[in-house]
């Protein structure tokens, strides 16, 4: 049956358009539930027996909620005990037009088997389509087609009524006039609060229900705190007029009352805009987009150097604020002023759900309790739990509904409990939900992907690849390193030169482009190394295993092949697939040994000692380009072989091999970023570290100042040669601490397409372009990397998104973030294994 | 949230159609008696006549005449209320040009041409209203012509556009789905011999997916062609019953 729909859309210049489309209704849609014997599906989601213990529906029945219920109480939905429900296609559409995240969340929902999520597309069924009458809202219509969808599975169902004991199904929506009008066309509706208090079974659901706006009345005293946010029409016009300013809201760590806001203006004309004070902050979270305006000159103030921490429980409303305020006033100093504004408005909320503790309520039978946030930077959020006691020394999450200007702090939900506070589980699990790291058990749709051991190469992998078993590789990691991607060789050849060659873990072998195991490697981007534990990019079976380069047996691998003299200067470059054997798998200070050993004269020694040599000269070659060396703190544990608890805690030295393997890792990764740059200049991933504006440098001149010490800054060399002079006498440590400040002073470095962005320059290691090639165990970068590459010299065909440098471009903005966060992550691991280390 | 979904993960399109569905079809013969033949087709909300006369003997230049086969003149255009926004359309304009090229290709592969030297058959194709695969619509309606014209073919010439969307190819595109950046394809096929009479696509796609993409075309066309077959005879039936016979 057709239909069409005829609807009028304004255009951009403002004129008028009738657009015209066509609606096609079908028969063949079905109810997807397994009671049913009229449809002809091929298979069903609903199940027949679907019974959730209610107090209110005692006979099994499927659930419809409506959009407004999806939107706000995602939350529960998500859990386990809800299913068999029929999300309803205009629904499912309206949450996408309103909400990206939930929409998301929804999708997962649905695609998840044991939950039993329907999709019901009724919009296009000849029986529940339904037309816009004249004066009907949107709303009304979407309500009613809804109402429509729901009835017609009410008597679908009815049919079949003998054999499933009184199976139908229950409308769920807040709306009041909704659920009358659905009472009146006699369907069985619910509040959704009123449904999930009367679940027998899970009285735990009801702290996850989201507040919706008519139980705020109870929750708020009518003293209103805040000013009044403006309603979105008047900030564009401010933002258009230029009265207000748009920015990203960024809360202080060390002062609750203290926020910039981030306002990017045209190209590198950025500002910042300073917010001080309760009222001037209006409400926004970290990371909201805000409106905010400017105040008058004179009242312009200074960030405040005072530490400031909001010790809520015991004034819970504001009383005392104004005196803390007064404090803040008063150590603002005439000469630093900056902008200083206040929020007038909030464009876009960016909540997620926080990790943080329960704060108990002094009030024993309170219910409501405040949860402070793992992020100091996030406000304390009030919650409503019934299950105080138990939540109390848990980790837990929570998600923020609303923050009415009658409240001083904003009312959230409990979503879930993460687990004992203290506990080493729990605390990590705690870090990688805060840095975004995904951290979940690899899917079987992943699984399904790694080959099947027992695994050996074939006589066809053979014929492709370069057979180098021959040669005497090894490989030299950290102590306990089970993922080796790389591994090295040297040898000399007849003709006095030496033959250099770094082999690296071939994983695009096994991690085929476009599969969930690549797509699921693209998303983690890199392994996060923890503390005695590993979040690990792809499954172990590869990481740890095939594509690890374990000793004495045979990997495939990619190698990089170069010639060189004997004064380390490159003759040849060769890339191949190869068959490797790895003679030894050693540690740096094994390698160490063995090189300083003079007894020792077996083949790998004299390979190293060959590595070792040409490794100074290299490395002396690039420090003479400018090439920094800096310094940063690394500490290492070492773990009790039994419990797993850390038992010790040194910095980590260098070795003479460190510098060895990473001299040459340098070589292979410049190497290649040359190769895929020169055959693919539009979509070669290449990585950059732009020179740092010369405003970064000025707290290292102002620590080296304090100790009579220049600096110079000019250049990466310039800055180098200064920082090796840079000593004081009786103060041996100086030196090192000139440097961790300067790897502060440094920007980022990123990952980029080629195709992108004209700057290539690493400034760090004084290297025109530069890539990842060397860890495709543990960074996905060095994947699409590897691919370019085996495209480059014709060893694996191309497929479509490796050539899209708006993909490429993507996916290194996904790389970049994901790597920031993990290192972010893994510091602050350290951090938190460093604190019981210190304090006994 | 930008863009629109054009394939549900139920794989229903926009418009309520699966992936492989084509729209409805409906189409005349013979709605004008002052020409050789013509024809009337509605595909969906796209709707094209198409008229067509000779062959003739040639007019205007008569330096293009062939010696061995007859000369096909194709010409395309919009009228001014096909579109949402009115527009005047003038003839000759760079669009209509290419695809009056396009066609005249087209038929130049499918009409047996040999069987008339020294003339010209003039096909002249108007879209009413304009909701995406103009150019298979068409087609369509000038092979129905053509046919009412009596003008030998090789087979019928079908058309269909398709677009790949989420891995999968999506037959028959409409205006909705063309400009939301799908990457399409136009294919005109003598569905018989599946000979290709035209193959066009200016949008990029990666060699991999072409295959799987003229695949699904060909299954497309030859969808168009079993609908334009009914229409023939059925309208053969009907001018038989008129005239008797």
């Amino acid at each position: 049956m057709l239909k069409s729909k005829t609807f009028v859309k304004k255009t951009r210049s403002g004129g008028v358009m009738k657009i015209v489309r066509e609606h096609y209704l079908r028969d063949d849609i079905w109810c997807g539930s397994e009671a049913c014997t009229e449809c002809k599906q091929e298979s069903t989601e609903l199940l027949k027996d679907a019974c959730i213990e209610s107090n209110l529906c005692s006979f099994p029945h499927y659930l419809v909620p409506d959009t407004n219920v999806v939107l706000h109480q995602i939350d529960v939905l998500e859990d386990p005990v809800i299913r068999n429900v029929i999300i309803l296609q205009t629904v499912l559409q309206e949450v996408r037009h309103r909400s990206a995240p939930v929409y998301k969340r929804l999708k997962d929902i649905i695609h998840e088997k044991e939950k039993h999520f329907y999709t019901f597309t009724n919009e296009h069924h000849r029986d529940t389509f339904i037309e816009r009458e004249p004066g009907e809202t949107a709303n009304d219509r979407n309500d009613r087609a809804i109402r429509v969808a729901a009835k017609w599975y009410s008597q679908h169902l009815k049919k079949f009524e003998a054999d499933t004991d009184g199976l139908c199904v229950v409308l769920l929506t807040n709306d009041q006039g909704n659920k009358q009008k659905a009472e009146e066309s006699g369907l069985l509706v619910y509040r959704f609060e009123e449904y999930i208090k009367s679940l027998i079974a899970n009285p735990e659901l009801v702290d996850r229900l989201a507040l919706s706006n008519n139980d705020k009345n109870e929750i708020t005293s009518s003293k209103v705190l805040f000013p009044e946010h403006l309603p979105l029409s008047r900030i564009q016009s401010g933002i258009k007029s230029g009265s207000f300013l748009q920015g990203t809201f960024r809360a202080s760590r060390d002062n609750y009352l203290e926020a910039t806001v981030f306002v990017q203006g045209e190209g590198e004309d950025s500002t910042e805009v300073l917010i001080q004070g309760l009222q001037n902050l209006n409400r926004a979270v970290h990371q909201d987009v805000v409106a905010v305006q400017l105040l008058p000159r004179n009242q312009w103030v200074a960030p405040s150097s005072v530490v400031l921490q909001d010790e809520g429980a015991a004034k819970d409303d504001a009383v005392e604020e104004g005196e803390e305020e007064k404090a803040l006033k008063i150590s603002a100093a005439e000469a630093a002023r900056k902008p200083t504004g206040k929020v007038v408005g909030v464009i876009k909320r960016n909540w997620r759900p926080f990790c943080g503790m329960l704060n108990i309520s002094q009030i024993k039978e309170s219910t409501r309790h405040l949860f402070t946030p793992a992020d100091r930077r996030i406000p304390r959020i009030r919650i409503e739990t019934r299950q105080a006691s138990t939540l109390a020394g848990q980790r837990i999450m929570v998600a923020i509904d609303g923050w009415p200007k009658s409240s001083r702090y904003p009312n959230g939900h409990f979503v879930r409990s993460l687990g004992g506070a203290g506990e080493k589980d729990t605390e990590q699990e705690v870090l990688l939900l805060e840095h975004d790291v995904p951290h979940q058990a690899f899917s079987q749709a992943v699984l399904s992907f790694l080959p099947k051991m027992p695994w050996a190469i074939t006589p066809e992998d053979m014929a492709k690849r370069e057979d180098l078993r021959h040669l005497t590789v090894c490989s030299v990691d950290p102590p306990g390193c089970t993922d080796i991607d790389d591994a090295l060789h040297c040898r000399e050849l007849e003709n006095g030169n030496l033959e250099v060659g770094v082999h690296i873990a071939d994983v695009t072998h096994f991690i085929r482009p476009g599969n969930a195991l690549d797509k699921e490697a693209a998303n983690r981007g890199t392994t996060v190394y923890l503390c005695g534990k590993r979040i690990d990019m792809v499954p172990e079976l590869l990481s740890s295993n095939l594509c690890s380069l374990r000793s004495n047996v045979e990997r495939l691998a990619f190698s990089c092949i170069w010639e060189m003299n004997q004064k380390a200067e490159i003759l040849k470059t060769r890339f191949t697939k190869s068959v490797i054997n790895s003679k030894a798998s050693l540690t740096y200070a094994e390698a160490q040994m063995r090189i300083d050993d003079v007894t020792k004269n077996d083949e790998t020694t004299k390979s190293l000692r060959g590595l070792n040599k040409l490794a100074k000269i290299l490395k002396r070659g690039r420090i003479e380009k400018g090439a920094l060396t800096l310094s940063s703190l690394e500490v290492r544990f070492h773990i009790d072989s039994e419990t797993h608890d850390p038992i010790d805690l040194q910095t980590k030295e260098l070795m003479e091999t460190n510098s060895m393997v990473e001299e040459f890792m340098l070589l292979a990764n410049i190497s290649v970023a040359q190769k895929i740059y020169d055959e693919f200049p539009e979509c070669a991933m290449l990585r950059k570290h732009p020179a740092p504006p010369p405003s970064n440098y000025d707290i290292l001149l102002k620590a080296a100042k304090s100790k009579d010490v220049e600096i110079h800054t000019d250049s990466a060399k310039a800055l180098a040669d200064s920082l090796d002079v840079a000593k004081v006498d009786g103060f041996p440590y100086f030196n090192t601490l000139l440097r961790i400040l300067a790897t502060r002073c440094m920007m980022q470095a990123v990952y980029f397409c080629s195709g992108m962005d004209s700057d290539f320059h690493h400034y760090g290691l004084a290297s025109p372009i530069y890539t990842h090639f060397t860890s495709p165990i543990r960074r996905s970068a060095d994947i699409i990397v590897h691919r370019l590459l085996a495209v480059a010299i014709g060893a694996d065909s191309t497929y479509p998104d490796l050539m899209d440098k708006h993909k490429q471009s993507a996916l290194s903005n996904n790389l970049n973030y994901r790597h920031k966060m993990s290192q972010y992550g893994q510091t602050q691991a350290v951090g938190s294994q460093q604190q019981p280390q210190l304090q006994t | 949230m930008a863009g629109l979904e054009l394939l549900s993960d139920q794989g229903y399109r926009l418009d309520g159609r699966k992936a492989t569905e084509l729209r409805k079809v409906q189409a005349r013969m013979g709605v004008f008696a002052q020409a050789d033949g013509s024809a009337y087709l509605e595909q969906g909300n796209t709707k094209a006549l198409a008229v067509v006369y000779g062959p003739h003997e040639m007019r205007g230049s008569r330096s293009r005449t062939l010696h061995d086969r007859a000369v096909i003149n194709c010409q395309y255009s919009m009228a001014t209320f096909s579109t949402a926004e009115r527009k005047r359309r003038p003839h000759g304009d760079r669009k209509s040009t290419e695809m009056s090229l396009h066609l005249k290709q087209t038929f130049e592969a499918a009409v047996m041409t040999q069987l008339y030297p020294r003339s010209q058959i003039d096909i002249y194709v108007k879209i009413l209203q304009s909701d995406g695969g103009n150019y298979s619509v068409c087609v369509n309606a000038a092979t129905l012509a053509v046919i009412d014209a009596g003008i030998p073919m090789r087979d019928y010439v079908c058309a269909c556009t398709v677009g790949f969307v989420d891995e999968t190819p999506l037959a028959d595109l409409c205006y909705a789905e063309e400009s939301g950046g799908v990457s399409s394809l136009a294919l005109a096929l003598l569905p018989r011999g599946g000979q290709i009479a035209l193959l066009q696509m200016d949008a990029r796609l990666h060699q991999d997916h072409l295959e799987t993409l003229i695949e699904a075309a060909m299954t497309a066309c030859k969808g168009v062609s079993k609908v334009l077959d009914q229409v023939v005879r059925q309208h053969l039936e009907e001018v038989s019953m008129l005239t008797g016979e």
